[in-house]
């Protein structure tokens, strides 16, 4: 037998469980005083560069019921294409674009909502372009592992039709449930985590 | 290799193997959250690559004591004190840096300050349940905390969880995103929970159990914790694809 690789596993993920406002958004939670706010409440400021849009939506169990007691976080590219990161090697991001959002969803009516823009194109790999899209995690009561996906725009129908990752999808029936619609500035992305219109993950 | 700069190549790829599926059915509400059809794979681009950065700017004086930090001053939480430490290395063995740890928890008696929680344990007025900090140059953290006491949850008639911490954890990628949950060595309730168990390899399980560190434990204050972290590791940068033609 082959030596082994000297290298270390993942530590196993865990579920984030029904409280896991307390340790992320604790100012949602009623905790109050120990953070000044929630990380990742607000993304833009008045001077952010780009189309200002909102994200919108809910995230269904497989009855079809929306999960209240999730949290999504979404991150994303600036105006120009650029992440505002470290480890972005292409340029420098817009500084009044922290491109993170984290938002949990709505006790009562499980909607999570973003104030965000509209983002840039980012290059695939290989140099083609992919279209403008927002990367998405999610996290809840239940599930085991969180679940990455990333939401489109319904108005990029060019740019959607030759991105790499969408052209690469076998099923392309199922493209549709990565489409957020577009309605004036606000875009609705729902989530289904089972069914018919099951919504793809990626394992990335 | 050092640690100066960040990382830019793609994430090795996660093993679905060693992570709890999304479907186990003796967790009860995994049964209609969990997506039945195959995750797509592809190889990472920026957007899975590149994550923002947290900065100790952003940390408060009492942010890693949730001993104190939600207490009236001059206060402080009722439970057993301990300090819970460790690195958070990547899958090659390196620290990582800037990681940024937020953990929330029951208090003593088992209960979250929660507007979901019904459990008729008390809360302690005193006791927060959530704290956070950011590993230094070499992939340290170390927080202060009560030990969680047990709690029973609707799952079966008579499921307990064992005490335990929820971590959740930012490396540099968005991609390396991971929460997870920490146990305390020989605690006869991590057998027997569904959620452990979600995890079908004791291994992978062992990975999640803290053990009593008393080298380090504070004298007549505290005891320690020694919980070290693997997020996923990422490749050289060397041989990544170029353009198309090169
Ligand atoms: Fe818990």
């Amino acid at each position: 037998m082959a030596p082994p690789l000297d290298q270390l596993k993942e530590t196993p993920s865990q579920t984030a469980g029904p409280y896991v406002h307390i340790g992320c958004t604790p100012n949602f939670a009623n905790i109050a005083g120990v953070y000044p706010a929630d990380l990742g409440a607000s993304m833009v400021n008045e001077k952010t560069l780009g189309d200002r849009i909102d994200i919108e939506g809910k995230i269904f169990d497989g009855t079809g019921t929306p999960l209240k007691d999730a949290l999504v976080e979404i991150w994303q590219a600036d105006n120009n294409g650029l992440y505002n990161s470290p480890a972005e090697t292409r340029g420098d991001a817009d500084p009044n674009f922290t491109g993170w959002g984290r938002q949990p969803t709505d006790l009562e009516t499980g909607v999570y909502r973003f104030k965000t823009i509209k983002p840039g194109f980012v290059p695939f790999p290989d140099g083609r372009m992919q279209a403008p899209h927002i990367s998405f995690w999610i996290v809840a009561r239940g599930i085991n592992l969180g679940l990455n996906t990333r939401m489109y725009f319904s108005d990029e129908e060019t740019a959607n039709a030759q991105d790499p990752i969408l052209l690469r999808i076998e099923h392309q029936v199922r493209v549709e449930t990565l489409i957020g619609r577009r309605k004036g500035d606000i875009f609705t992305f729902d989530i289904h985590l089972q069914g018919e219109g099951e919504t793809i993950f990626f394992d990335i | 290799m050092d640690n100066e700069g960040p990382e830019t190549g793609a994430f090795f790829a996660r093993d679905r193997q060693w992570h709890p599926k999304a479907l186990v059915p003796e967790y009860k509400t995994s049964i209609l959250r969990s997506p039945q059809k195959a995750p797509i794979s592809f190889s990472n681009t920026a957007s899975e690559i590149t994550g923002p950065a947290f900065g100790h700017d952003i940390l408060g004086e009492l942010d890693n004591d949730l001993i104190h930090n939600f207490a009236e001053p001059g206060k402080s939480a009722l439970g057993q004190r301990i300090v819970v430490h460790g690195r958070i290395l990547d899958e090659n063995g390196r620290g990582v840096p800037g990681v940024l740890l937020e953990f929330w928890q029951a208090n003593a008696g088992g209960r979250y300050r929660h507007k979901n929680e019904g459990y008729l344990a008390p809360l302690d007025p005193n006791f927060g349940g959530c704290g956070r900090t950011i590993t230094d140059k070499t992939g340290y953290y170390v927080f202060r905390t009560v030990k969680p006491g047990a709690y029973p949850w609707p799952n079966g008639v008579n499921d307990w969880r064992p005490s335990h911490i929820h971590f959740s954890l930012f490396g540099s990628g968005f991609a390396q995103r991971l929460i997870t949950q920490m146990y305390f060595e020989n605690d006869p309730l991590i057998p027997l929970c569904p959620i452990v168990q979600t995890i079908n390899n004791a291994a992978a399980i062992k990975q999640l159990v803290a053990q009593l560190d008393m080298a380090n434990t504070i004298p007549m204050d505290a005891r320690a914790y020694k919980f070290d972290i693997v997020l996923r590791g990422q490749r050289s940068t060397m041989f990544e694809n170029k353009r198309q033609g090169n």
